[in-house]
């Protein structure tokens, strides 16, 4: 089975970033296809490569970007709750005339659009946040 | 066509849960994950309402986040703890997932 996940709340503010991942893991563990993780609202802050939370803590942005990687899920930050928190990556950081980009591994910043293609694409589409 | 409902706010925090009961179907089922597995318990204010959902449909907790809490003791007779294994299995099982936030 393929899913959406939406995630609307950041990184130690509450649990559905965590509760989010947990689904994901046992999802991919269980053979189903993540087709797209949308973060939106609060939940760009999951992709800023710049927190540094105690070592004897979990990580989650790491967390997020390692799983990226290792099971190629397209991880999707959306633009305009981006621009509003802060989260930057190399183009907006030149748009906007920043001086620097903070976004993590295995993030990309696009559009709303990227949502509405997981919902029509997915066989399921989970909302996770606050 | 059959729904999961998810839960994650405490029935004592957020109206959502209430929300919920009140349009779930018959038939439908009802998965309490993060603060919302408080409701779960026996003897809370919101026990009978959990009561009353269990004779129409499915109310399932997620044993991760009860054990969390320390509150895996005492739970309503009829409702069935999963794991995220089961979480998932729920959704597959159910044609669509709605998430009451």
């Amino acid at each position: 089975m393929k899913y959406g996940i939406m995630i609307n709340e950041g990184p130690y503010q509450h649990q559905a970033a965590d509760t989010a991942f947990n689904f994901v893991q046992a999802a991919l563990d269980a053979g189903h296809e993540i087709f797209r993780i949308f973060f939106y609202h609060d939940g760009v802050n999951n992709g800023t490569r710049l927190t540094t939370p105690p070592q004897d803590d979990r990580n989650v942005i790491t967390r997020w970007s390692k799983l990226a990687e290792d099971k190629n899920i397209d991880m999707v930050i959306c633009v305009a709750a981006a621009q509003r928190r802060g989260i930057v990556d190399e183009g907006e950081k030149d748009r906007n005339k920043k001086d620097a980009d903070n976004i993590a591994p295995g993030f990309r910043i696009s559009g709303l659009g990227q949502l509405i293609e997981a919902g029509i694409q997915a066989d399921r589409l989970l909302v996770f946040g606050d | 066509m059959s729904i999961l409902h998810t839960i994650n706010k405490s029935p004592f925090e957020k109206d959502s849960f209430q929300t919920c009961l009140r349009y779930a179907k018959a038939g439908s089922s009802i998965l309490l994950i993060e603060d919302a597995v408080y409701a779960a318990r026996e003897g809370t204010d919101v026990s009978d309402a959990v009561k009353a959902a269990i004779q129409d449909k499915s109310v399932f907790v997620l044993l991760p986040d009860l054990d969390a809490r320390g509150l895996n003791s005492n739970l309503i007779n009829g409702v069935q703890s999963v794991d995220y294994a089961g979480f998932v299995k729920l959704t597959t099982e159910n044609d669509t997932v709605q998430s009451w936030l």
